[in-house]
């Protein structure tokens, strides 16, 4: 009896501290996992992983972009530089969800990018990012100020119009509301797509050669303003050129040689 | 977003901008030609059942063989239909010691409803047809309108009494023109028309009588269909319906080709606005890509794209379609105008119908060919903002044109009214489109290796073919299209013209001679030697009824059929000849040879074989004058009624009915000088039946030129929708041309140099596609000609010719005059505007 008795005290005491120590080790190990998982990461506003793009022509491939890391917090102004052919428009639309890659991670404010469908990446354009291209891309049916509602237009909102006025008023273009993208210079051109590309508030701004077709005057001047709305507004840029000038204006330059960084 | 908004502002800017002009172009003369051929088709074929209807004497008649009831009348009346009665009978017409055997008709009021009945008051002038006129009432009671034939027998003057029965009656006129006059055996005697007022008195009607009592119907085209549906259902035994569809084959011949015609010309059309549809749309889509892909950049869904564009094209659609309508109607009225100074005939007011039909073929092309475009431009890649060499994938082409295909081939079983020429020609077309589009993919590939081999303009010319290896094909294949419809048209026009014209030649027989006896056969050949007519042909004729087939017992009451009751209550005419007829072809079986003389055989009309049951290797057994003779089918013909010559449903060689009582019968033609030598026949050859038929013809002739007249009118819509397809296709690259220009000239290419270019591809383009159209056209033209107009096909070596020369000339010349302002162009502003 008194056997059975001691044995007891013993195995209860064991079980018990047997049982505790599981429980205790499987919170332990849910707190390791939260803490060392993306949840509780604070991740660059944008960031590149292992980004690789190949194209196939016919029977040869390709490499456009070779495993580029980048990541770009928040408020930056950030150039992609290089030579032509070097991957740096591949690279802006792979980070504006413009494009897929071969492999590698695209990260805008924490989202994976590329886990997203096609419609959904479109609505995350809308409501994060804001473009300036090269060829303006302006749509030659709409009028100035009709240019720049589409992005609100396109997200439901319904002040479309008040908000455009203001920032056709802000890039210096109250004058030109009514009038079509051919009607208007090249330096107004790329003014109308300014204000459409921050009509939305967006948080990053992409900019691909804005000042390509333009005179090195108005181009001046157009990097100027951008410039300005990106401070006042504190937009993170991310700008493409070959443009040593425009590049030296930006915090961080990135260089792009044959597909790969060289910072 | 209000999408529905967006769409009409950027449909408003697009409008604007001018970028929808071809689109709108291209619809708006399709539907607008679609709804002119539909209401002058709908206006046409009301005007040709009223002309046709004219022979008939009103829109519909019932025939009877004891009185009408009179609820025919009055359903006839409360549908606000126009009646008026007659009567026909035969009896004897005595003057003095002459009498003569005629057909009485006893009319009242109102007679005839439809045509003309003409008489002159010139009755013994020698020259009776000079001074006739439109009768405008019928004979006054106690008085008589009498026939030529019965004039020249009893000489008759102005103011002659005749006997009709016991009523002693004047002759008041010379009948010149009846509307209603017929070659079927009723009316064979000279024509007597009295007014049915003196009908008592006449004391002809009694029980037994041969009479047929007729009701004439006219009025609107609608209220007729709904009287004949009633009347239909309501007819007893000896009663029956007859419109000019169930009494005349040659007029009912012509008008349902007519009416194939003119539903072929409707769907060719239809094919060649979808054509153009397609093209353009693809214009405007790739016009549109650039915007597509900046909303896409902007955050906008691919449904959202879609569904803009969407309404934009259903809005577009439905103004486009609403102004065709309107060109349709203005169009249609203005060459209605055109034509009626030209034949001579009111065109009733058509429906409102091919205004809705208008419309909804309108929605339903341009949604049916410009959906496919619509889907693949969702799907345009937002990247293209980056990089403008991506287009948009071809994904949804395939599947989206089956659509269009399909919706197509719905319409073109609904436009043709006929399930038969619908599924020949939606077949023809879907083949087409296939085989078209692999000679046109193999040969573009064939064409770009033999490059290397050319120099000069040849070599950038075939370049060009190659780059744009996709649209050359498309093109080729709409261009194909398009020529194939009007080639098809063009042949079956041709066929059909002829037809018409080679069914009615000049000398085409206008007096039937009957109950010619086998002793006045020698004596009427020398008569006719005498007089320099060209011996005509006579044919024997043997009375006979046919009892059985097959040794089962046949009577009216084994056939549902009217006609096939009447064709074994009546009398057949048996004839026998040993070579067939030019105007009859054997469907089945063989005509006889030598050896098969005096054998017990028969070949008979396929039409009526098929209404009475008869089948090849039947035998028929026949009475004849009490005796009985039986018959083997050995072949089915098919006779040409159109040719007025003398035909019998049923004819045995020769050696085999000579033993029976046998009369004959010849048709010939004597011209207007000659018709002097018919009295003299007459008194000839007293018991001769000598039948007009030269009144019919003219009405026929009338017909035919008319519907000969829609069909040109028609054809020349369908060749204006052309048309539109060619400027359709040459616009559909004229932008890619613009920038290969401005690039060309940049680097120094002289206009010379790059306009033979263009010519090069141009022709080559055009040269393929009307080869191809040519094929087509000749092997839809034979199936259609063949199978559902019954036109005797003849193979057209210049289809070929025309078609590989239109193409090349036409393409050319209308590629060259739409690329013009391409060169005129600085090349700055070009590239520029490209940037």
């Amino acid at each position: 009896m008194t056997v059975v008795k001691s044995v007891g005290g013993v195995l209860v005491p064991a079980l018990l501290y047997v049982i505790l120590e599981v429980v205790l080790n499987k919170i332990l190990s849910a707190i390791r996992r939260f803490f060392m998982t993306d949840n509780f990461i604070i991740r660059p506003i944008v960031q590149a992983i292992s980004l690789t793009k190949h194209v196939r022509n016919s029977d040869t491939q390709l490499t456009i972009l070779q495993d580029i890391n980048l990541d770009i917090n928040a408020g930056e102004a950030v150039s992609i530089v290089g030579a032509s052919g070097s991957g740096k428009s591949t690279l802006l639309g792979l980070l504006a969800g413009l494009d897929t890659p071969s492999s590698g991670k695209v990260y805008l404010n924490g989202e994976d990018i590329f886990l997203l469908d096609e419609d959904e990446r479109a609505e995350l354009r809308g409501r994060m990012l804001g473009f300036v291209f090269q060829s303006f891309q302006l749509l030659p049916v709409l009028t100035a100020i009709e240019n720049v509602m589409l992005p609100l237009e396109l997200s439901g909102a319904n002040n479309a119009s008040t908000v455009a006025l203001e920032l056709l008023g802000r890039v210096g273009l109250d004058a030109r509301l009514k009038h079509y993208p051919k009607q208007l210079s090249g330096g107004e051109q790329q003014r109308v797509a300014i204000a459409r590309a921050y009509v939305t508030h967006p948080k990053l701004l992409l900019a691909d050669e804005p000042t390509g077709n333009l005179d090195s005057t108005t181009g001046a001047q157009i990097i100027d303003l951008m410039f300005e709305l990106n401070r006042e507004r504190g937009t993170t840029l991310i700008l493409v050129t070959h443009d040593e000038a425009i590049s030296s204006r930006c915090t961080r330059q990135v260089q792009l040689v044959g597909g790969k960084t060289e910072s | 977003m209000n999408l529905v908004k967006l769409s009409l502002r950027m449909l408003q800017r697009d409008l604007y901008a001018g970028e929808l002009n071809v689109l709108i172009f291209a619809l708006v003369i399709a539907v607008g030609g679609m709804t002119t051929v539909g209401f002058f088709t709908d206006r046409v074929q009301l005007a040709l059942s009223r002309q046709g209807d004219q022979l008939l004497g009103a829109d519909l008649i019932i025939v009877s063989d004891h009185p009408l009831s009179q609820h025919y009348t009055d359903k006839a009346i409360q549908l606000g239909l126009t009646t008026s009665t007659a009567l026909k009978f035969p009896s004897m017409v005595v003057k003095g010691e002459k009498s003569m055997l005629v057909g009485i008709k006893a009319v009242t009021a109102g007679y005839p409803l439809r045509g003309e009945l003409r008489i002159t008051d010139n009755i013994d002038g020698g020259l009776p047809f000079l001074k006739d006129y439109v009768a405008n009432a019928i004979p006054s009671p106690g008085s008589v309108w009498v026939g030529e034939k019965l004039v020249a027998r009893l000489a008759l003057k102005k103011g002659d009494m005749i006997e009709v029965g016991t009523a002693h009656l004047t002759v008041a006129s010379l009948i010149t023109q009846e509307p209603d006059y017929s070659i079927s055996f009723i009316n064979l005697g000279p024509r007597v028309l009295i007014n049915a007022i003196d009908l008592p008195a006449t004391g002809l009607i009694q029980q037994g009588s041969r009479i047929s009592y007729r009701l004439l119907i006219s009025g609107k085209a609608g209220s007729v269909k709904t009287f004949r549906n009633w009347v239909q259902s309501h007819l007893v035994l000896g009663e029956r319906i007859e419109g000019i569809r169930d009494a005349r084959p040659e007029i009912k011949a012509a008008l349902e080709r007519a009416e194939k015609f003119l539903s072929l010309a409707a769907m060719a059309s239809v094919v060649l606005a979808a054509a153009a549809v397609a093209l353009t749309t693809r214009r405007f889509i790739m016009r549109h890509l650039d915007g597509c892909a900046v909303m896409r950049c902007l955050g906008a869904r691919q449904t959202e794209i879609l569904y803009l564009y969407l309404y934009h094209f259903i809005i577009l659609g439905i103004v486009s379609s609403v102004i065709g309508c309107l060109l349709g109607i203005i169009a249609q009225e203005a060459l209605v105008y055109w034509l009626a100074t030209m034949v001579e005939v009111e065109l009733p007011w058509p429906s409102l119908l091919p205004v809705v039909h208008g419309i909804l073929v309108g929605m339903v092309l341009l949604l049916g060919f410009a959906l496919p475009p619509l889907l693949n431009l969702r799907n345009v890649p937002a990247l293209r903002v980056l990089r403008r060499d991506i287009g948009v994938s071809n994904a949804h082409s395939l599947t989206g044109y089956v659509l269009g295909l399909a919706v197509l081939s719905v319409l073109f079983l609904w436009k043709a009214g006929d399930a038969r020429l619908g599924i020949f020609v939606m077949t023809g077309f879907i083949v087409a489109i296939a085989i078209f589009g692999l000679f046109g993919i193999l040969l573009v590939k064939t064409l770009s290796n033999a490059r290397s081999k050319s120099g000069g303009s040849w070599n950038y010319g075939l370049a060009s073919i190659w780059r744009r290896a996709n649209t050359s094909v498309v093109q080729v294949i709409a261009l194909g299209l398009g020529l194939m419809a009007l080639l098809t048209l063009t042949l079956i026009r041709g066929d059909l013209l002829q037809n018409w014209h080679t069914g009615l030649p000049p000398d085409t027989p206008n007096r039937f001679l009957v109950n010619i006896q086998e002793d006045q056969l020698q004596p009427l050949k020398v008569f006719f030697n005498q007089h320099n007519i060209v011996q005509p042909t006579i044919h024997p004729m043997v009375r006979a009824r046919l009892t059985s087939i097959n040794g089962r017992i046949v009577s009216p009451e084994d056939y549902s059929n009217t006609r096939a009751k009447r064709l074994v209550k009546r009398e057949f005419n048996l004839s026998w000849a040993s070579e067939i007829r030019s105007d009859n072809q054997i469907m089945d079986g063989r005509w006889w040879q030598d050896r098969d003389i005096g054998k017990a055989v028969l070949s008979m009309e396929a039409d009526v074989a098929k209404i009475i049951g008869v089948h090849l290797g039947d035998t028929l057994t026949y009475d004849i004058a009490g005796s009985t003779f039986s018959v083997e089918v050995t072949s089915l013909r098919k006779v040409d009624w159109d040719s007025f010559g003398v035909n019998f449903f049923a004819v045995t060689p020769p050696g085999v009915l000579e033993q029976y009582p046998t009369s004959y019968i010849t048709s010939l033609y004597l011209p207007q000088h000659q018709m002097g030598i018919m009295d003299q026949l007459v008194i000839a050859f007293p018991n001769f039946l000598v039948i007009d038929v030269a009144a019919i013809i003219t009405q026929v002739q009338k017909v035919i030129e008319q519907v000969t007249k829609a069909v040109e009118f028609v054809f020349l819509f369908t060749l204006l929708a052309g048309l539109v397809v060619l400027y359709a296709a040459i616009i559909s690259t004229q932008d890619e041309r613009i920038y290969e220009a401005a690039i060309f000239r940049t680097l120094g290419a002289k206009r010379r140099q790059i306009i033979s270019a263009w010519a090069v591809e141009f022709a080559i383009l055009g040269g393929l596609s009307g080869l191809f159209a040519a094929m087509g056209a000749s092997v839809l033209g034979y199936v259609i000609g063949k199978y559902t107009l019954n036109l005797s096909y003849t193979f057209n070596l210049w289809i070929w010719l025309i078609g590989l020369f239109a193409g090349i000339i036409g393409v050319m010349v209308a590629g060259l005059m739409g690329t013009r302002s391409a060169l005129s162009r600085p090349p700055i502003l070009t590239l520029r505007r490209i940037g």
